[in-house]
């Protein structure tokens, strides 16, 4: 993953942005920089329901580190999904379960793309990214 | 130039702290005061249930629902009022007509829809069509986004029981040539229904011109409230066929054993109806009646043209759809980006739009795209509305 911004920076930079338009340029500028998975990681299998843009997740296990890998076809998707892999980076399985990111979207002000029409499919996410690390979580 | 914009109270909201561009008129329209104060009134005043009891308070709430009937069958030119069969709306109108007509399909029978229907006009067809063992066809539509009615006539044939296609489509605003397939199908005796969910405050209706089965459409597409929709059928039709739902209101006599129906269209309008929503509707169309309703169309076809040339400025616009009649629906996308990407940017802006596939997934699987941003008009919308669209997409396409 080529994001070097810590959940700390992130936060501060939200901060300094003070409209829409900034706030959004920089979320999608984020999203250009989490690595896209290859055609052949989205697979149907990788492919997450409920959203209405594209989104597909796979994830591997090296040592105690949980790595997600993550991709959207909608620019906004992926910024979120930036923020998403920024705040869940270098974090164990056990520190992921009980990371509350519908708090830091509420934060950054971002809590409408988690709404029931919109967002579901990055609640979807969210959530498919708990049970994955609860799963790792429960066996360590 | 004849403005309503000031009977639509929501109008003058605003939206992400800028004035609410509302351009989301195919997934509902908003409704003027005379229609939020009916439904008020009606609750305040009158509320009883309709058709039993022997008090004053039911004998008003029956009159104000009857009377939306009537002022329903006006609308549509339909022949008598017992033709206006009132329902939750323009999905449920067609799984009624689809479940009511089961014994008059036969297995092997073709069922003709088109590749521009909505969900609700591709899916009751098909539990039909798999519960009588029949079969699907869709009529194919040119790359402009028009029925191709060289396809129609191939396959509308003997074979057909039944052609069930839009008026309007909401996911490219084509217009259809409805008069055209319903001749066709009468020619080979099929039964006709038209999905006018789109259609109804954009083209005029006349269900006895057109001459169909069925009409279905819902009052939310026209400044009516959610919950109620119509079911016009042509009466000996309607009195012929079996109930769908039973329950009270819709039964002559019931014994433990069996039981008899009444007539249409009480025999489709099982338990308490919604009465509030049949008041609401009645009120629509009362303030629908001496609005100058063909100049305000006219008006919102010239805004609409307009606007388009603008948006087709714009670098990266990439308009879906050039059918040659086109109501009140622009579709496009922008290169480069996700519909849902350019939704979220209009809004931000203050600007409501619809980003999907607009229940047409086969319609975009046919245009091999993932949906479209969609900007649908009513007969509020104004110049600073197409002004506002026109800047927020140019501003979108600067994020991408
Ligand atoms: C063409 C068409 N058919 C059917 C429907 C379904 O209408 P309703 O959701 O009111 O039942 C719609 C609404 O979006 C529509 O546009």
């Amino acid at each position: 993953m080529a994001l070097t911004l810590d959940i700390q920076e992130l936060k501060a930079t939200f901060d300094f942005l003070d409209d829409w338009e900034e706030r959004y340029r920089f979320i999608i500028d984020l999203g250009k920089e989490i690595r896209p998975l290859e055609d052949s990681q989205k697979t149907e299998a990788n492919l997450i329901r409920g959203c209405q843009s594209q989104v597909w997740l796979t994830y591997t296990q090296q040592d105690e580190q949980l790595v997600f890998l993550l991709d959207s076809d909608a620019h906004i998707v992926r910024g979120l999904i930036a923020v998403v892999l920024i705040a869940i980076n270098g974090k164990t399985a056990d520190d992921i379960v009980a990371l509350d990111i519908e708090g830091l979207f509420a934060e950054l002000d971002l809590l409408a793309h988690l709404s029931l029409t919109r967002g579901n499919g990055l609640r979807a996410m969210i959530l498919k990214i708990k049970q994955v690390a609860a799963t790792l979580a429960s066996v360590s | 130039m004849h403005d309503i914009r000031p009977d639509f109270p929501i109008l003058s909201r605003s939206s992400r702290n800028r004035p609410l561009v509302y351009l989301d008129n195919g997934a509902t329209t908003q409704k003027p005061t005379a229609v939020v104060d009916a439904i008020a009134k009606y609750y305040r005043q009158h509320n009883a249930n309709v058709h039993r009891a022997a008090h004053e308070l039911a004998e008003e709430a029956t009159s104000m629902m009857e009377a939306a009937r009537d002022g329903t069958r006006r609308f549509i030119n339909a022949q008598a009022r017992e033709e206006i069969v009132f329902t939750r709306g323009t999905t449920e109108s067609i799984n009624l007509v689809a479940n009511v007509l089961a014994d008059r399909v036969q297995p092997g029978q073709d069922i003709v829809i088109s590749e521009l229907e909505h969900h609700s006009n591709i899916v009751p067809w098909q539990l039909l069509a798999q519960r009588r063992g029949a079969n699907i066809r869709a009529i194919a539509i040119t790359d402009a986004g028009d029925l191709d009615l060289a396809h129609a006539a191939e396959l509308i044939t003997d074979n057909t029981a039944i052609l069930a296609v839009s008026h309007i489509s909401n996911g490219l605003g084509s217009v259809n040539p409805v008069g055209t397939l319903i001749d066709m199908a009468k020619k080979v005796n099929a039964l006709t229904l038209i999905d006018g969910a789109q259609a109804v405050l954009h083209e005029r209706i006349d269900v006895a011109a057109l001459d169909c089965d069925f009409y279905v459409f819902s009052a939310h597409k026209m400044f009516g409230p959610t919950g109620i929709g119509i079911l016009y059928g042509k009466l000996d039709l309607l009195n012929a066929l079996p109930p769908w739902q039973g329950g009270g209101e819709m039964i002559e006599r019931v014994s433990i054993k069996t039981s008899t129906y009444q007539a249409a269209p009480f025999r489709f309008e099982a338990g308490t109806p919604n009465i509030a929503g049949a008041v609401g509707l009645g009120a629509a169309l009362e303030y629908l009646e001496p609005l100058p309703l063909a100049d305000l169309v006219t008006q919102e076809e010239s805004l609409v043209a307009e606007t388009l040339i603008e948006l087709e400025k714009i670098q990266g616009f990439r308009l879906i759809g050039r059918p040659k009649q086109r109501s009140s629906v622009i579709s496009f996308l922008l290169e480069g980006a996700h519909p849902n990407d350019v939704g979220t940017l209009l809004d931000q802006q203050g600007i409501a739009v619809r980003a999907g596939h607009h229940c047409n997934m086969p319609l975009m699987d046919r245009l091999e795209i993932p949906g479209t941003v969609r900007a649908s008009f009513s007969l509020y919308n104004n110049e600073a509305d197409a002004e506002a669209l026109i800047e927020g997409v140019a501003k979108a396409t600067t994020f991408l």
